[in-house]
């Protein structure tokens, strides 16, 4: 576990002062002038600095990594690049020429596009429609929609992505990947200068993934700039030609790829000597675990769970104590698997068993009443309750065991609210907040807050410290390590390698929809658990099968 | 990680599906229309069967005369409805432009007919724009603008008319004719709607106006982001539906020779109706104008077929309600679940598009 | 907690939560509850000042006929319309409730009798709503334009183009009688009902998880609430309290016509919204509902009184639900997109 990217306890609440000998600025190459130059880009959101003093340089025909962890401001950026967010300060300069984007349409005709990890598009329409929705090309007395000329232009460009699209099918009907590709065509026929790719490799297959490179060659070779945004190295050392880093919001470095290693990228991203400490309970865990072998009976059991059409075959057991990490792709049935195991699928089938005892969960408040508790992913639209106030939220689950007439209850409800957020250390205002004041970290606080009310003995998280800063990330791990020495079992869904491997006693990796293979922790390797979530630990690389389509297998 | 953002893992309505449901699913994700089609001639064919008078022309000539105002107002609603909107207020509309074109008539008989259709249409477009104008631009929940616009149409029909009726002796001769006169065989009205038909075919289907409407109705945000005018495209679609509804306006009062305050009363659900039949679905950004007319000749058929039959005309409420309940159920199984209501339009969730979420500072 | 990454470093900060904001005027004014309260006031007194019999103590209690059974369907209404739902339905299940009852009156079922085949009838019609959406998860909206036109038929099939007459005594007691002799029947079950569905939405753990469903369903179900069968138990009701409506009418007219209630559902969901109920679910109060219902009440009374048409209130009423929702817009600037 020696590349870990996340910070070490203690020191996340300053940033390390950035040393002189860290900012290696870029020595101005012998190829073209940059098509797009980024200069002193500052931005900042009620205060609050997302970026400062940001630059870079893309050339044409040149591939960019963008490197920095979750909260890093490359999000931020990008939405700058893509004309959601204005600059507070700082100029961008395309083909030499400062231009301001007020609209994303202003940045997308001045020829900059990004694709992005879920794509936009319109889901009835058809893929020729949706490359060109918005500009479609008109002919003929009276003026009319020319169909002919952008099916042929649709075809024409797939056949140059060298990518087998029908250009009439619905997008709806589209794989992810697919879909990636169909943007990707938008962004040629745009005739975009620059293509920014954020995260484009999540959910696609090897096979998908090779396509994808053969296709950032063509923008290439057609003297697109491409930045390319992605937290796995061997696809930066693979397909880019630069990197930049950013940390916190600042420009660190950048460089050519061909002169620095992983370690070295590691380090610019982290700001410090790699190396790991991970929270305490482990070190707890093992040693409880050396001197009480018998003690861990299993308090979940899952045996041959399956859903018609996004999982199937899966068994595992969950042990009083443990914390068990889910790893995979996006897409790899993680999240339904874990909503199936709430309640939230009746097309689930399987056996299930909490303490022994075989239990049939119908309804998430079943679920919850045999001690099981799922924190979502997608918190906005999942977790919380934004027009609600926080104790109402926190509330929610427990609220028949507050009683009848709540108003007659208030002050004790307030007090289940306070003794949850102190000790989750939420900040707000009074409890009468709306839960959509508050930031982010508080917000998934809010969210743990309630899920705890239900004082549950498994609890399941995903994806838990997805789209929060570094700062809070590792109060969340010293959380979830609280947890375990409370009793609670943990299941943890992450697609962050680092922390999936610190935290998780074992670690179940998943891919399209099966459990592929299932690590301890000293036998996790970052390799090992990559390729085992590619699914090259199997032969399947020519059954590459939509997610719709895994329903091949029969559920009962 | 669930792709369906907003709606979380596989949706089921229930435990147990009764397997008729399979069969009405396969039946639903087929092409709707050709289906619909068969339905229809195959209703014509059976009701011919028990009263053979239905097949004669001169009952599918009134047939088709009937279905002519129900399918021109189905056009511009299913407009509408792509967009995510919805207008109650084409009723309203119809009487008071019907009744404002009525009263110009009888005060001005010297006017030529065109002008009268002319002002009428005005009439409807300017009350259409009003819509238009709140739910485009002041991006106001549709149900509730068009709710309160139908109402104050309505009103304003009676203050307009002082609670009188505009009966035929009002009426100049030649504004009374036209819906009814024949050309080549068919009736005014007939040749109105089919030139409607190709007029909003041609809209839907190769403008940029109508393919604009389909990604509102898809991805209202998305559609923003690619530089669609939203609220323009909005503006124009309700002063459509208002000018169409001004333009059966006058072919009502004209064709049934009186106008007064309660006309067309509660017509807007039937031209609803036909659109849901027709398998324009609510949530928005599906829907055909073979669809439309097809919902609306639909319903006309029942209309028209059940004095034929020698059911009594009270059944026809009630078959109506069962074919469009029939027809929503047949429309669900048949396409991905989506948002259920007719949300105002910009009650929309967060681009999904953004990168990976950052930290939401506080509103 | 990125305010954290800025300030200085104290690991087990605790942060003083207070119980609730303090308390602040301009809140207070913004509230739509109170604003109606202003338009409620001020409608009362240009009705004093503009027409001499307004205040009259029996008039104003005989005001209230006009609205009490429209108000009682306003309530169910309102929480559906809280949880993203709609019923178009309301007026054909009225109109279905009275039909039945007359059928029932015609072949001898005593009054208490009739009393539950109005309901009853407007369970059932609420229940069969209710299974549609929720069961086979159809948009409501277009489900109770074709259950109302379904209710609707099937009364006119059986009425045909007769009235049902002859109804019992005690329907029109409970229907146009007093208590005490001055308190209309009908309003004093408007107000018990009001009490009642007040305490339901803001005192209960059911009114919570109305409010939470209407807020964010897909987070109301992660939470444990049974989404689907609050809905369906807020058809049912809205379709008993329909059928109680119909009970009320019928008795308050006296007869069944196949017009009975005709276009009351748009009035209903108008004062529903007027009251400060959000289209877009998950905002509302019976305060504010009961609030749009008086004023509306009042309104109407008084263009009676002044022998104005009852087509005007339409215009009225149009006119106010327009305004009441554009101005906030128009005053805020453009809603962002």
């Amino acid at each position: 576990m020696s590349s870990s990217v996340l910070p070490v306890q203690g020191t996340m609440f300053h940033s390390p002062p950035v040393r002189a000998e860290e900012v290696v600025r870029v020595v101005a190459g012998q190829s073209a002038a940059p098509v797009l130059e980024l200069s002193g880009i500052g931005k900042r959101f009620q205060g609050i600095v997302a970026l400062r003093d940001v630059g870079f340089a893309v050339r044409p025909g040149e591939v960019m990594a963008l490197l920095g962890e979750n909260g890093a401001g490359k999000s931020t950026l990008v939405k700058i690049l893509t004309g959601i967010h204005q600059p507070d300060e700082g100029t961008i300069a395309l083909d030499g020429k400062p231009v301001s984007f007020a609209t994303p349409q202003a940045a997308m005709q001045a020829g900059i596009t990004a694709v992005h990890q879920e794509t936009v598009m319109f889901e009835e329409l058809t893929v020729a429609e949706n490359i060109c929705i918005g500009r479609q090309p008109l002919c003929g007395i009276p003026p009319r929609i020319d169909w002919r000329r952008i099916e042929a232009e649709a075809e024409q460009l797939f056949a140059r992505l060298e990518v087998d699209l029908p250009v009439r099918a619905r997008v709806k009907d589209l794989s992810v990947a697919q879909r990636h590709f169909v943007e990707i065509a938008r962004a040629l026929s745009q005739r975009a200068q620059v293509v920014i790719m954020d995260e484009p490799t999540a959910a696609l297959s090897q096979r998908e993934i090779r396509e994808l490179y053969r296709i950032i060659g063509q923008l290439r070779a057609a003297g697109t700039a491409v930045i390319f945004i992605s937290h796995k190295f061997d696809e930066i050392f693979a397909v880019a030609d630069r990197y930049t880093v950013l940390r916190d919001g600042r420009f660190i470095a950048a460089g050519a790829l061909a002169d620095i290693t992983e370690s070295q990228l590691v380090a610019l991203m982290v700001g410090r000597e790699v190396g790991q400490v991970f929270p305490r309970h482990l070190e707890q865990s093992n040693d409880r675990q050396a001197s009480m072998p018998e003690a861990n009976d299993a308090i979940l059991e899952v045996e041959n769970f399956c859903h018609p059409t996004e999982f199937h075959d899966v068994s595992f057991s969950l042990r009083r104590g443990e914390i068990i990490g889910f790893y995979g792709l996006v897409g790899a049935g993680r999240s339904e698997l874990m909503q199936a195991l709430f309640g939230l699928s009746p097309a689930a089938r399987g056996k299930v068993r909490i303490d022994g005892r075989t239990i049939s969960i119908q309804s998430p408040a079943q679920a919850i009443a045999h001690g099981i508790a799922y924190v979502p992913e997608d918190r906005q639209h999942q977790g919380v309750l934004l027009s609600l106030p926080i104790f109402q939220n926190i509330t929610l689950p427990i609220l028949s065991g507050i009683g009848f007439f709540l108003r007659r209850h208030r002050r004790r409800e307030i007090a289940i609210a306070r003794r949850l957020s102190e000790q989750l250390e939420l900040k707000a205002a009074h409890f009468h907040q709306h839960v959509a004041q508050l930031s982010g970290g508080n917000q998934q606080k809010v969210v743990l807050a309630k899920w705890l009310a239900t004082n549950p003995r498994v609890i399941i998280l995903d994806e838990p410290t997805k789209g929060i800063d570094i700062g809070s990330k590792a109060a969340v791990h010293r959380f979830i390590s609280d947890l375990v020495e409370q009793g609670l079992s943990v299941i943890l869904v992450s697609s962050e390698l680092p922390e999936v491997m610190g935290m998780a006693d074992r670690i179940i990796v998943m891919h399209q929809g099966t459990v592929q293979r299932v690590f301890d922790r000293d036998e996790a390797t970052p390799e090992l658990l990559v390729a085992a979530a590619s699914g090259s630990g199997h032969q399947h690389e020519d059954q590459d099968q939509d997610q719709d389509k895994t329903g091949a297998v029969p559920c009962h | 990680m669930s792709l369906n953002q907003n709606s979380g893992p596989a949706p089921g309505p229930g435990p147990g599906r009764p397997p008729l449901f399979s069969r009405l699913s396969g039946l639903a994700s087929r092409p709707r229309e050709p289906l619909l089609a068969v339905l229809i001639a195959a209703l014509i064919l059976l009701v011919g069967l028990r009263a053979p008078a239905f097949l004669t022309m001169r009952s599918m000539d009134n047939l088709l005369t009937d279905s002519a105002l129900p399918v021109m107002l189905a056009l511009t609603q299913m407009l509408v409805i792509v967009t995510r909107g919805i207008d109650l207020s084409v009723a309203s509309n119809l009487a008071l432009s019907g009744m404002m074109s009525a009263l110009l008539a009888m005060h001005f008989p010297q006017l030529p007919i065109g002008l009268v259709i002319a002002c009428a249409l005005c009439i409807g477009l300017a009350l259409g724009l009003i819509n238009g104008w709140l739910i485009g631009y002041l991006s106001l929940p549709p149900i509730v603008v068009t709710l309160g616009s139908m109402s104050v149409y309505r009103g304003l029909v009676f203050v307009l008319s002082g609670g009188a009726w505009v009966s035929s002796r009002n009426m100049p001769a030649d504004f009374i004719a036209f819906p009814l006169g024949r050309l080549m065989g068919l009736t005014h009205l007939v040749w109105l709607a089919a030139l409607a038909i190709v007029v909003l075919w041609f809209v839907a289907r190769h403008t940029r106006f109508g393919r604009d409407l389909y990604a509102i109705g898809n991805d209202p945000v998305a559609a923003g982001y690619v530089g669609i005018a939203s609220p323009q495209r909005l503006f124009w679609t309700y002063g459509l539906s208002g000018a169409m509804a001004g333009l059966c306006g006058y072919l009502w009062v004209a064709r049934y020779a009186v106008a007064y305050t309660e006309i067309a009363y509660g017509f807007e659900l039937t031209v609803i109706a036909a659109c849901v039949i027709g398998g324009i679905s609510i949530a928005g950004g599906v829907g055909n104008i073979s669809g439309a007319v097809l919902g609306a000749l639909f319903l006309a058929v029942i209309n028209n077929a059940l004095p034929m039959v020698q059911i009594s005309p009270f059944w026809q409420s009630a078959l109506t309600g069962l074919v469009i309940l029939s027809a929503v159920i047949i429309n669900a199984r048949g396409e991905k679940k989506r948002n259920k209501q007719i949300l105002p339009l910009h009650f929309h969730t967060e681009l999904r598009a953004t990168a990976a979420p950052v930290t939401r500072t506080p509103a | 907690m990125n305010i954290m990454a800025d300030t200085a470093p104290v690991k087990t900060a605790r942060y003083d939560i207070g119980e609730r904001g303090s308390f602040r005027i301009a809140d207070l004014l913004r509230q739509w509850e109170f604003l109606l309260g202003l338009l409620l006031v001020a409608v009362f007194c240009i009705n004093c000042l503009l027409l001499p019999h307004f205040l009259d103590f029996y008039n104003l209690a005989d005001s209230t006929f006009n609205f009490s059974e429209k108000a009682l369907i306003a309530l169910p209404m309102a929480l559906l319309i809280i949880c993203r739902e709609i019923d178009i339905s309301v007026s054909a299940v009225i109109a279905l409730s009275s039909v039945a009852m007359g059928v029932a009156n015609h072949y001898g079922v005593p009054a208490v009798g009739l009393f539950v085949v109005g309901i009853g009838t407007g369970t059932l019609c609420g229940l069969l709503n209710g299974l549609l959406v929720t069961r086979f998860a159809l948009p409501s909206i277009v489900v109770t334009i074709g259950s109302m036109s379904l209710f609707r038929g099937l009364a006119s099939v059986v009425l045909g183009d007769q009235a049902f007459t002859n109804y019992p005594e005690l329907l029109s007691d409970w229907g146009q009688g007093y208590f005490f002799d001055v308190l209309p029947r009908p309003f004093a079950v408007l107000i018990v009902a009001a009490l009642a569905f007040a305490a339901l939405l803001h005192c209960t753990a059911w009114g919570r998880r109305i409010y939470a469903i209407g807020n964010n369903p897909v987070a109301a179900r992660f939470s444990g609430i049974a989404v689907d069968r609050y809905r369906l138990m807020l058809f049912v009701l809205t379709g008993a309290m329909a059928g109680l409506a119909g009970c009320l009418l019928t008795g308050r007219i006296g007869s069944t016509r196949p017009n009975i209630a005709l276009g009351w559902e748009l009035e209903i969901i108008t004062v529903v919204i007027l009251g400060g109920v959000s289209i877009a679910g998950g905002a509302g109060t019976i305060g504010g509902v009961l609030l749009a219902v008086l004023t509306l009440g009042m309104v109407t009374y008084g263009l009676a009184l002044a022998n104005i048409p009852g087509i005007i209130m339409t215009i009225v009423v149009g006119a106010l639900l327009l305004t009441t929702i554009a101005v906030p817009r128009l005053l805020r600037g453009k809603a962002t997109r």
